[in-house]
């Protein structure tokens, strides 16, 4: 791995630059053989994104002057190693009238920040927490 | 409908056509039915202080709802705002048909452009203007497809082989989804499988239940998902139980699983759901896609979903459609251009609408086109399906045009069918979710649609997909079936497509995978600068899409002519009796036949042997009281000069010119070439009794009578685009034959075996 962020000349990595990809166990992407898969040295979470990958594809984005599909993209690498439930309850939480007050949102932010350092969607939460407040969101539903 | 009254019956017709089926309805801003404007529309305005938007389109910061803030928020660049609201929306209408004007150019503009701003420059553009920028401003150069695979029974063994049959037509991504929504499992693990058969990189989805489809995606059956639907007003949006933050969360919970996503919008959803605001189509739609851009999401379906059928309704309808097309790729997003629920029964109205996206280009040109039948169609009928599919190919080779789409081989096709369904059969014997018997293969592989089939229902389907979710199966259990039972090219193909996940390069904006290599707007960007630039086909891509099935040439209209030949024999000869002279039996009619008539042609293009439309029309004149003689003409074979040389030679002054093909004429001595008696000039529709009663006004003719004229009704058939291209193969075959200044042969004509006439 390098310092340096990939840019458009680098693109696509699995093509032009596969040192510089490899799976969640740090194998490399030649290694993820029909025979590896055959004789279980390797599995679904070999087949799994990369917080490191997001990262490098938000690099890319941002040279492409795609700064909003960058700025996703650091946000899903702050999701990978959220276990999908949790996600699933984030997401449930969000939609209008789930959490009946901010404080159940701005909790959830602090659990994003605490167990997974998940910084930039711990304060999009936050944010979504005022703007819930702000239009009246935190209310019966069902 | 009384027909009976005071009405011109051309209505009744009218209301016999399937536009008629169709709902139109008055153009309504008050109530939503307004495609461009509306008098609620907000004025294009901004306000920055301290680099932050505190004003957009007439609506102060403190007023924003979750849409306002959320686009001041993420879309509006304050960097940029003030230098592109300062252009004029004339001249920025004008930077989009300008082929010199770069699209990055624009796309870098519209980061600091409104909602309201965006649809006004937009709406000043005609329909034909719209096209044109469209083809300029989407984000990846090579153009794409996507086709729905589904059925009426959920029938997984159906799905694998349609899945395979539409990976076989070209499309880059295909999309399921389910009569009963819990055969979800069952759908994608089949669609999967069936998708490996082939080649790999057509990208599949499941639309099903926002939260379900994520853990599809998970268990890696699926790889992109497009059903994350935004609006455009506040209380659609809470409606559709969701907010530009449940959404936004959502992207990027995808991308945090390595899959591919677009949102869904689309003009008339806010209008059906009742929550519109009393705004145009056209600006809600720009709000939401100005929406997605602030998501981060890298591309959008819209143009044509769900709401299309109530936006054609509209005047304008079909334009707007475009109108929101553009917008989405001047907002740089990828562009699924919706050409999806079927907006009318007209077909006239679907090629049309069609039409200048296929001109055009596209990221998915459909999203998606129905791979299958209409009826087994599960999102609903598509703008076009299994049944016009021909047509679309057959549209791209008249237009030269890439529809992303390749003709089929019949028997490759039947061959990819059986393989899917091998492989899936294989996996549900691995896994043990189910023992499909040969006569269920065999019924899907023949089958055009699910109604033909004897295989799994709906109720059944529903235990193989509990068991799918309940067991915790994922594409790694299907792959090893497919590799344990022989199927291992399928087994690599469903590999390399999951392992895309791992680099995340299908990702980026308008990623598909094209021989096994991403191709999207970071790699193949579109650079249209006018003629010769952006995407052209490359001639063996022409080459392939020329390939339609049935093409004529020259060998198989003289193979086709061949296998008469034999036949003919056994019912007449001809034999030359040396040079003709022009005769002096005052009733006396000759037949003049052409240099190809019966000697190297043999059927009439109605499919008459030429020896029975000859006996008819010696019948004929022998009917009338004519006497017939029979000449062969060398020196042309024009109808017109036949049938005067034919003439001009007779004792009578009349002569009857014909050719092999069947087209005859009546003409009579000393009148101009093209002035005759009368012309037989549908050969394809003219029978023998029409031939017969044409020798009888040969002869009545040469009595100096008036026959009442033969007229041969055509129905209104399109003669020529049946005919014409083999009319012309076979003209150029009598025109090779014949020889300048070749005298006219006598020719005794001896019918055989009972054919005597």
């Amino acid at each position: 791995m390098t310092d340096k962020k990939p840019g458009i000349a680098d693109y696509p990595l699995a093509e032009r630059r596969p040192d510089l990809v490899e799976s969640a166990k740090g194998q490399p992407l030649e290694a993820l053989t029909l025979e590896a898969l055959e004789q279980q040295q390797i599995g679904m979470e070999d087949l799994r994104i990369t917080p490191e990958a997001l990262r490098q594809q938000a690099a890319i984005a941002r040279d492409a002057g795609r700064a909003t599909l960058a700025q996703n993209f650091e946000r899903a690498a702050e999701l990978v190693p959220v276990p999908q439930d949790l996600v699933m309850d984030i997401y449930e939480l969000l939609r209008p009238g789930r959490a009946k007050n901010k404080a159940e949102l701005l909790a959830m932010a602090e659990r994003l920040r605490e167990e997974h350092g998940a910084e930039v969607m711990a304060g999009f939460l936050e944010e979504a927490a005022e703007v819930y407040e702000a239009r009246g969101l935190f209310t019966y539903r069902f | 409908m009384t027909t009976g009254s005071n009405r011109w019956r051309r209505f009744a017709d009218w209301d016999e056509r399937p536009l008629r089926l169709d709902n139109f309805a008055v153009e309504d801003a008050a109530n939503g039915f307004a495609a461009f404007s509306s008098p609620q529309d907000p004025k294009p305005a901004i306000g920055l202080a301290e680099g932050r938007i505190v004003m957009m389109d007439g609506v102060a910061e403190a007023d924003f709802d979750m849409i306002d803030l959320f686009i001041a928020r993420y879309h509006l660049d304050p960097a940029i705002t003030e230098e592109a609201m300062a252009i004029p929306a004339e001249d920025l209408a004008a930077m989009l048909v300008d082929p010199k004007v770069p699209r990055t150019e624009l796309v870098r503009l519209a980061h600091g452009l409104t909602p309201a701003r965006l649809a006004e420059v937009v709406a000043q553009l005609s329909a034909l203007e719209i096209a044109f920028s469209y083809a300029k401003m989407r984000a990846r150069k090579t153009p794409g497809n996507q086709g729905h695979v589904t059925n009426a029974k959920d029938d997984p063994l159906q799905l694998a082989a349609d899945a395979a049959t539409a990976v076989a037509l070209g499309f880059d991504e295909i999309e399921t989804t389910m009569r009963v929504s819990r055969n979800a499992w069952s759908n994608a693990l089949a669609c999967c499988v069936g998708a490996a058969v082939g080649r790999w990189g057509t990208l599949f989805q499941c639309s099903s239940e926002e939260a379900e489809e994520l853990k599809i995606g998970m268990a890696g059956f699926t790889s992109y998902a497009e059903t994350v639907s935004v609006y455009g007003t506040e209380k659609a949006f809470v409606d559709g139980d969701d907010t530009p933050w449940s959404k936004a969360f959502l992207a990027a919970a995808y991308a945090s699983r390595g899959i591919k996503m677009r949102c869904t919008s689309g003009a008339g959803a806010e209008l059906l759901m009742g929550f519109h605001e009393a705004k145009s189509l056209l600006y809600l739609e720009t709000r939401c896609l100005c929406l997605q851009r602030a998501m981060g999401v890298q591309g959008t379906q819209n143009g044509g979903i769900d709401g299309a059928p109530l936006t054609a309704s509209i005047p304008g309808g079909m334009r707007e459609l475009m109108a929101e097309n553009l917008i989405a790729v001047w907002l740089d997003l990828e562009c699924a251009s919706g050409n999806d629920a079927r907006p009318t029964e007209s077909e006239i109205r679907v090629g049309a609408k069609i039409i200048p996206y296929m001109l055009a280009g596209s990221d998915l040109i459909c999203s998606g086109m129905g791979s299958i039948l209409k009826y087994d169609n599960s999102f609903n009928p598509s703008l076009l399906n299994g049944e016009e599919i021909e047509d679309y190919l057959v549209l791209q080779r008249d237009f030269e045009t890439d529809g992303a789409l390749t003709p089929l081989d019949e028997t490759k096709v039947l061959d990819l069918r059986r393989r899917a369904l091998g492989a899936l059969s294989a996996v549900f014997e691995e896994l043990d979710l189910g023992r499909p018997t040969a006569a269920m293969k065999e019924s899907v592989a023949l089958a055009s649609g699910s109604a033909e089939t004897e295989s799994y229902t709906a109720g059944q389907v529903a235990e193989i997909s509990e068991a799918i979710e309940r067991r915790g199966i994922t594409v790694v259990d299907v792959i090893q079936a497919l590799a344990k039972r022989g199927f291992r090219e399928e087994a690599e193909h469903l590999l390399n497509l999951v392992r895309l996940r791992v680099s995340g390069d299908y990702l980026q904006t308008s990623a598909l995978v094209r021989d096994g290599k991403i191709l999207s707007a970071v790699n193949d960007p579109n650079d249209y600068q006018g003629p010769g630039s952006g995407y052209r086909m490359s001639e063996a891509r022409r080459q392939e899409v020329n390939a339609i099935r049935e093409v004529l040439d020259r060998e198989t209209v003289l193979r086709d002519a061949a296998r008469f030949k034999k036949d003919e024999a056994a019912r007449i000869r001809y034999r030359e009796m040396g040079e003709a002279t022009a005769g002096s039996e005052p009733l006396e009619v000759i037949i003049g036949l052409s240099p190809a008539f019966g000697s190297h042609l043999f059927r009439s293009l109605a499919g008459h042997s030429l020896a029975d439309v000859l006996a008819a029309l010696k019948s004929g004149i022998e009917a009338g009281g004519g006497k017939a003689r029979i000449l062969r003409f060398r020196h042309t074979a024009d109808t017109s000069f036949l049938g005067l040389s034919a003439a001009s030679l007779a004792g009578s002054g009349v002569g009857i010119g014909i050719q092999a093909k069947g087209t005859a004429v009546i003409h009579r001595k000393g009148r101009l070439p093209h002035n005759n008696l009368e012309l037989f000039s549908n050969a394809p529709i003219t029978s023998l009794d029409h031939y017969r009663r044409f020798g009888e006004n040969a002869a009545a003719y040469a009595k100096g009578t008036a026959p009442e004229p033969v007229v041969v009704p055509t129905h209104g058939m399109a003669l020529g685009a049946r005919h014409h291209a083999r009319v012309a193969l076979i003209y150029a075959i009598e025109t090779e034959m014949s020889q300048e200044g070749a005298a006219p042969l006598e020719i005794e004509a001896t019918w055989l075996e009972q054919r005597a006439p």
